[in-house]
């Protein structure tokens, strides 16, 4: 069974989050990159349901050259290989990043889909726009669910759970199937220094997107960090000195004793 | 016109939907258009009397009873064929799991581009819109530019606010023709979960734990603070990631949003993938060793101090207070 987890470079974002002068983007000049939470969740159950069923689990992005990075870290968490469809950096809309995944996820196959399970980040952690997946599996024509928190795969069947108040729902999918995942659904493993070293020297396939043409679109204007209510905090003592303080606070003014 | 999805448990409309009612007729209202909004499974048309109280003319009723369960391909190709009975100016949806789910299929099905998240919407040609990026950390001003504009509305940002003046809901049943394939993806069962206690997003009062706590059995100090304060505990992602918390506990952009009374953030550094978690708190108090340390500018009030002193002393003075 193969499978596939698409996955996006973003920017590993500290304590403060600072916009270039345009404010078109995030000031990433001091930050590292790294995969989502939910998109690494995504990989790691790829790789599990390949391995579980004699298949092979495929990382895919659309991105800069960048990506190749965070491809290579799915390389690393053992994924078989690895496709980048590879832009200049400048940020993709959806529909277009949608039809360009589609398309290449629909190139080669035949009549048959070429593989089985194909795995979303619920929503991407920069722009979230919470549509990709979904707009990938209208075009493959497969079975979608998003918010997914417990996949099992079982005799052609996906079951895939979703949280809502007070329970989970369950649907079941006929596969091939499509889904979006949260953080939570697995424990994404760690690479081991050796898979580091070795995924540097695999390759990674390149391919040109292929976005195709679309009227109208949502189009970024800038962004804003938002006006936080930050000042400093008042500082109510130092170490087990400062009990006494905590506890007329909790008391007198927040109520909460 | 503009049209909102509706979500409702047994004909009592959700309250993510009536915040994305709110924004549906204010832009209704720019434009001196009708609000008219869409619902579904035979229980939907009891909203009738709940929604004229928002603004809605028109409550379009997809009473199908084969969509008395959720079938997000059916509720999209219903509000796709209501959109080529209707043309709306807007399809206005919740930002919930189901709302994007659904939008995102009508979008798929009819082309059209959608924004999600959005917190304010400018009518026009083309919409001019704020909305979340990085779960809430970022905002982005955009254009929306197409001929039926799709938009999600962010979760809890702002309250529902009901009509100056209510209006008369005229219910009109809505018959779509769906063939089976629309029914390929439903709920094929609900799980109740066994969990007892406050949940982490209602609690009013949460005591987090970070990096700083160290190992897994110094979360029973926090219990004992979250139980003299009736709260609950949880978690940064460091924390979840060492394996100490489950990750239901854990707060933030790929966690649980929290809005207590009070959180108390021990050992943790203030990343804005945690705090965008938590900016729902009316206060927050850090316990930090480090006084440099990024929450000690975002918490109202801090003690700087090793939390494996400060806890328990507090869990001694407290038990002291009873
Ligand atoms: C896309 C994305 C999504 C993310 N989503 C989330 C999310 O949902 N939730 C989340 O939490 N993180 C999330 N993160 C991770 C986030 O960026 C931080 O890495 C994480 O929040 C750090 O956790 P921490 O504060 O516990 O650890 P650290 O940053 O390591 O901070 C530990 C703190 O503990 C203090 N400390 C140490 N010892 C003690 C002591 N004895 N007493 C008191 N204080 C002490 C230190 O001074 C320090 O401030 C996300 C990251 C990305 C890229
Ligand atoms: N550029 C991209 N490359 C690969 N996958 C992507 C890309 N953009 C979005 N996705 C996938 O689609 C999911 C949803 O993205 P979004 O619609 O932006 O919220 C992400 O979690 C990824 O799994």
């Amino acid at each position: 069974m193969d499978t596939v987890a698409c996955i996006k470079r973003v920017p590993d974002t500290g304590a403060k989050l600072t916009l270039t002068d345009d404010e078109q983007e995030i000031d990433t000049s001091h930050l590292g990159f790294t995969i989502s939470p939910h998109e690494e969740c995504a990989v790691e159950e790829a790789i599990q349901v390949a391995d579980d069923h004699d298949g092979t689990a495929t990382v895919m992005s659309l991105g800069s050259v960048d990506a190749d990075e965070q491809l290579r870290t799915g390389l690393a968490m053992t994924a078989d290989e690895a496709t980048l469809l590879e832009t200049d950096g400048e940020e993709w809309r959806p529909r277009e990043t949608a039809a360009a995944l589609a398309d290449a996820l629909s190139a080669d196959s035949g009549t048959d889909p070429e593989f089985d399970l194909l795995l979303f980040g619920n929503e991407s952690a920069d722009v979230a726009n919470h549509q990709v997946g979904v707009r990938v599996a209208e075009r493959l024509d497969m079975p979608f669910v998003a918010g997914v928190s417990d996949l099992t795969i079982e005799d052609g069947i996906a079951v895939a759970e979703r949280d809502v108040t007070g329970g989970t729902e369950v649907y079941e999918l006929d596969l091939p199937a499509a889904v979006g995942v949260k953080e939570g659904l697995n424990q994404p493993r760690y690479a081991s220094m050796r898979a580091k070293m070795q995924a540097r020297k695999q390759s990674i396939g390149r391919q040109d997107p292929v976005a195709g043409e679309f009227d109208g679109g949502i189009e970024k204007v800038r962004l804003e960090a938002p006006e936080s209510t930050e000042g400093a905090a008042e500082v109510l003592g130092e170490g087990p000195d400062a009990v006494p303080a905590v506890v007329d606070l909790l008391r007198d003014d927040l109520e909460v004793i | 016109m503009i049209l909102s999805l509706v979500e409702h448990a047994g004909g009592r409309p959700e309250e993510t939907s009536l915040e994305a009612l709110t924004l549906a007729r204010e832009l209704a209202t720019a434009t001196d258009a009708a609000l008219e909004a869409v619902a579904f499974g035979a229980e939907s048309a009891a909203l009738g009397e709940k929604i004229g109280d928002y603004g809605v003319e028109t409550l379009h009723h997809v009473g199908d009873e084969r969509l008395d369960t959720y079938a997000p391909e059916a509720w999209a190709e219903s509000i796709a064929q209501l959109l080529d009975a209707t043309d709306p100016e807007a399809v206005v949806a919740p930002g919930t799991d189901r709302g994007q789910e659904v939008l995102a299929h009508v979008g798929a099905r009819r082309d059209l581009p959608m924004a999600a998240n959005c917190l304010d919407v400018e009518a026009g040609d083309v919409y001019e819109l704020s909305r979340q990026r990085w779960g809430g950390s970022l905002v982005e001003h955009a254009c929306l530019d197409s001929d039926t504009k799709l938009v999600t509305v962010a979760e809890h940002e702002f309250s529902p606010e009901t009509a100056a003046e209510p209006t008369d809901t005229s219910v009109q049943p809505f018959e779509p023709s769906l063939d089976e394939s629309a029914f390929r993806v439903t709920v094929d069962r609900v799980e109740e979960s066994d969990e007892t206690g406050v949940s982490l997003g209602e609690a009013r009062v949460v005591v987090g734990g970070g990096r700083g706590v160290g190992d897994p059995e110094d979360y029973d100090k926090l219990e004992t603070l979250a139980d003299s304060l009736s709260g609950t505990v949880g978690a940064s992602r460091a924390a979840v990631n060492e394996g100490w918390r489950p990750h239901d506990d854990q707060i933030g952009q790929t966690g649980t949003k929290i809005s207590p009374d009070l959180y108390v953030a021990c050992g943790i550094s203030g990343a804005v993938q945690h705090m965008v978690g938590c900016k729902g708190a009316d206060n927050i108090l850090a316990i930090n060793t480090d006084p440099e340390a990024a929450i000690m500018q975002k918490a109202d009030y801090a003690v700087v101090g090793d939390l494996h002193e400060v806890v328990p002393e507090l869990n001694d003075a407290l038990a002291d207070e009873r």
